[in-house]
């Protein structure tokens, strides 16, 4: 490998290495309890909600840049409204799901109106919404604490409580079975598809990448695969919630890289007026990602009140913060057309562990903050800085 | 002989790949009105900014001799310093500002803490007096006119103690009776001792107040005329403008490609400005292209031919459009761009980089944009299938790129206007407006691009090229429409047209028309 070569697969596999070498430096400093199949797990669920919201993030953040201050207000009120209903009215699980995800959805569609059509600014009319639903949130809870422990259908269905785990259909050995299995199935689906795709390519006569590259890339995937899937057999199993996130980044990541919409989200960041003059519909790409957003703040409202077994007036706090700091730590530009769902969850995951990492060696909480900040300001840096060829300073 | 108050001595100065200005030498003398000409793109606008310090010392070739000192400007400020101010042609006052405000901005009145109102506005109303506006300095900038803007811009520059005033089109966005007030006002000024450089198109103003006229063409200074002892009638001026010989740069198109088919006929086209309501930019327009004609509309900076080529894509500009497109002798309504599209229709933008295509992307997904739906099923993209449209393209076009995963973003200027070009032939236009297609690239991918437009007309589509370099129309163009400020003035064929004559069309309509 060449000077040149080494240098663009730094850049392009940047977060991947700072990912492990943050990940080794807990390790050693945490005494390897960081790797233990109990963090790892609980890794996963403490962060489902970070996974969701960040995918959501992503495509606001690609059509320019423009973030959404409201997910915390809304992941709470969501939940404030499902619990209410399924606590005090005893609606059904089901309705009330519907629901909690109808009014999402609506509320993002009310955001994503006045940001596409009238034009306000996206920082505004969020931060409306940041105050607004945190304040009906209080107004449905009446201020107080809404416990949901009693419907265990639906905390388990989203991950939340002691029985959060797909639970092992091969009896109850201290290993997982049906765990192991699924890992197997997985890492087995991502080869032949791999295999398959290349086929193809090489029978329509397309350009393929070079065999070893292909290997090595499916060796290393396969194995974080394996190892997960054995890591989390050795805790109780595959946490439910893991489920969604799943379904939710491969659905998300499809729709990213493979759709024409994705596409639209991708240009209008890239060069509004260019988008718009190709015959592309810009107003409504800014309204679907606003809505998305909303719909995506449901599902998040869901795990986490299923994850805390409640609904309190205070939830969601800063889960904005997490979601727009785990896009712009995972490579999305701050100008918008730059980014992916793989590198926002990489991005997601290195926040995670910094978290966890800093909270097994017993670092302060105020002083995490201020480590995660300084993380979030050196990424964005880096991207700033990358792009314009090295140069720190803007001018000269 | 009076005093030379600036000597600009072998300037020369060079853009990657473009050699902007060449040797180019210039002599004001005090209390001179000094006119400088020359098409577009001639060099006019770089000597200014060569001598304001927009582009600073070192940069540039050559010596800037001022007030018998050699001169070493690094920003705008060193100039105006030494009395060297340059109005824009874009105006470049604040709207939501008072005129005091707007005149003192960045030479404010009082100290660094605390700005002295009274001062600035006494000072401003003294200026304003000065250049004959009857305002008071606390109005709103944005509620005065263009004409009255233009006046606040030349009293802010007194107020900078110019002493060498460099105006770049004034007129260009005023009426008659303001252009008029503003000529008047340069003569007053010149009486009480101001020098000034005055950069226009229009020749019966500059033969009007010009001491001196220079003329500039490609870059180098053709000639010095002088009132007392040369000939300063237009017909002169335009003669130095234009007096370079057609070589063989334009490639010849094999077979006779123009039919008699009318592809697609545009009539009674008007458009206004989308900011400023009550302004015309596009005035009654009939025009109409042949299938496999290529059709030049000519005219100066601003005579409303992106507009039009706009407007026709789908009102993608302006306002309160009225008029009638026929294409294939059907009447169409194009309210948006996707209609346009629909419609066979292209678009290809003079901005390629703002309004064409996204830098920050690769040659394969600029190359689809415009036409996702050719290389996806039901919404979802075939890859292989787009990279196979963008490998065709880059080599029917040949564009020079290591491959069609290379961001566009650094792609050199030719091989960009290629991509823009891969573009919207993806998407199957019969008709395409090329606005300004070669502009800012070298002879050698002018050359293709010519070849391109050849092969399009031999495949029985319809080409509009909006230019303003004369030779490219004179040496492509089947027919060519001249415009001038919102209308159409004159239409010529390809054989009879020459550079004097679509001048002088234009000119003749900048005589009558205000």
């Amino acid at each position: 490998m060449n000077k040149a070569k080494s240098l663009e697969f730094i850049k392009k596999y940047t977060m991947i290495i700072v990912l492990i070498v943050v990940t080794v430096f807990f390790a050693w400093q945490t005494n390897g309890n960081i790797l233990l199949p109990m963090s790892i797990s609980s890794l996963i669920s403490q962060n489902a909600y970070v996974f969701i919201l960040a995918t959501g993030m992503l495509l606001c953040i690609l059509t320019g840049g423009n973030i959404d201050l409201s997910v915390g207000s809304v992941v709470c009120f969501v939940g404030a409204i499902g619990a209410v209903l399924m606590v005090e009215m005893n609606v059904n699980m089901w309705v009330a799901i519907l629901v909690m995800i109808l009014v999402g959805t609506l509320i993002g569609a009310f955001q994503g109106f006045w940001i596409a059509f009238v034009r306000i600014p996206p920082f505004i009319v969020t931060l409306a919404g940041m105050l607004a639903f945190r304040g009906l949130s209080n107004v449905v809870l009446d201020g107080m604490t809404v416990s949901i422990k009693e419907c265990t259908a639906f905390v388990n269905l989203f991950g939340g409580g002691a029985d959060c785990y797909i639970p092992d259909f091969f009896g109850n050995g201290p290993i997982n079975i049906t765990c192991i299995l699924a890992g197997v199935v997985a890492a087995v689906i991502y080869v032949l598809m791999q295999f398959k795709g290349r086929a193809t390519k090489v029978k329509k006569g397309y350009e393929v990448e070079k065999f070893g590259v292909m290997i090595a890339r499916v060796i290393v995937i396969v194995a974080v695969i394996i190892a997960l899937s054995i890591s989390l057999a050795m805790h109780k199993g595959i946490p439910s919630v893991l489920i969604w996130v799943l379904v939710v980044i491969m659905v998300y990541g499809y729709i990213t890289s493979n759709t024409t919409v994705g596409r639209y989200f991708y240009a209008v960041g890239g060069n509004e007026k260019a988008t718009r003059l190709s015959g592309i519909n810009t107003d409504k790409v800014y309204f679907l990602a606003y809505t998305n957003m909303g719909f995506l703040a449901a599902l998040a409202g869901m795990v986490t009140i299923a994850r805390l077994t409640s609904a309190q007036p205070t939830y969601g706090q800063n889960y904005e913060m997490d979601a727009i700091g785990s896009c712009f730590i995972g490579g999305a530009s701050a100008y918008g057309g730059i980014g992916t769902v793989p590198g926002v969850i990489i991005g997601a995951v290195l926040m995670g562990i910094i978290n966890l990492g800093m909270s097994l060696m017993g670092v302060d909480q105020n002083w995490q903050k201020v480590v995660k900040g300084l993380v979030l300001l050196a990424a964005v840096i880096f991207d700033v800085v990358s792009k314009r060829g090295g140069k720190l300073m803007a001018k000269n | 002989m009076a005093k030379i108050l600036l000597e600009m001595k072998n300037i020369t100065k060079t853009f990657p790949g473009v050699k902007a200005l060449d040797n180019v030498n210039l002599q004001v003398e005090e209390g001179e009105i000094h006119a400088l000409v020359g098409e577009n793109g001639a060099g006019k606008s770089t000597l200014m900014n060569v001598l304001s310090g927009i582009y600073p010392y070192g940069t540039y070739e050559g010596d800037i001799v001022y007030d018998g000192e050699i001169c070493q400007f690094n920003t705008i400020k060193d100039s105006e310093e030494k009395g060297i101010v340059i109005i824009h042609q874009e105006l470049a006052l604040i709207p939501y500002m008072t005129i005091g405000e707007n005149m003192f901005l960045g030479n404010e009145r009082g100290s660094k803490f605390k700005i002295n109102w009274n001062e600035t506005n006494d000072l401003a109303a003294e200026y304003l007096k000065t250049v004959g506006l009857k305002e008071m300095p606390q109005v709103l900038i944005k509620d005065i006119g263009v004409g009255k803007q233009q006046l606040v811009e030349i009293a802010k520059a007194l107020a900078k103690k110019a002493k060498l005033l460099i105006l770049d089109e004034p007129t260009a966005s005023l009426n008659e009776d303001d252009s008029k007030a503003l000529l008047e006002l340069l003569l007053k000024l010149k009486k009480e001792g101001l020098t000034s450089i005055i950069i226009s198109h229009k020749l019966n103003e500059i033969s009007y107040v010009a001491d001196k006229i220079t003329v500039i063409r490609d870059g180098s200074t053709i000639e010095t005329l002088d009132k007392m002892t040369d000939d300063i009638s237009e017909g002169r001026i335009i003669k130095g403008m234009v007096g370079r010989e057609l070589s063989d740069r334009f490639p010849k198109r094999e077979k006779k490609c123009l039919t008699d088919e009318v592809m697609m006929e545009v009539k009674n086209w008007s458009v206004y400005h989308p900011l400023y309501m009550e302004r015309k930019v596009v005035d009654d327009v009939s025009i109409h292209v042949k299938k496999g004609e290529v059709l030049g509309i000519s005219g100066l900076m601003g005579a409303g031919r992106t507009e039009l080529a706009m407007s026709l894509f789908g009102k993608s500009y302006g306002r309160d459009i009225s008029g009638e497109i026929v294409i294939k002798g059907q009447k169409v309504e194009l309210n948006s761009v996707q209609d346009a599209i629909k419609h066979k229709l292209a678009y290809v933008t003079e901005d390629r980089k703002g309004n064409g295509l996204i830098l920050s992307n690769p040659i394969k997904i600029n190359t689809t944009l415009a036409n996702l739906g050719a290389v996806s099923n039901h919404s979802i993209i075939d890859k292989d299938k787009e990279y196979a449209a963008a490998v065709e393209y880059k080599e029917k076009l040949k564009t020079k790129c290591p491959t069609v995963e290379q961001n566009v973003g650094n792609l050199s200027g030719g091989n960009q206007q290629k991509v823009l070009l891969a573009k919207w032939m993806f998407a199957e236009p019969d008709i395409l407006i090329l606005d300004e297609p070669t502009r800012g690239i070298d002879v050698g991918a002018k050359y293709e691009i010519y070849c391109i437009i050849n092969q399009l007309v031999a495949e029985g589509k319809s080409v509009i090229m909006i230019s303003s370099e004369m030779p490219e129309i004179l040496g492509m163009c089947d027919r060519i429409y001249v415009m001038n400020e919102g209308k159409m003035v004159g239409e010529l064929s390809g054989e009879e047209a020459t550079q004097e004559i679509i001048m002088s069309h234009i000119l003749k309509a900048d005589s009558k028309g205000e």
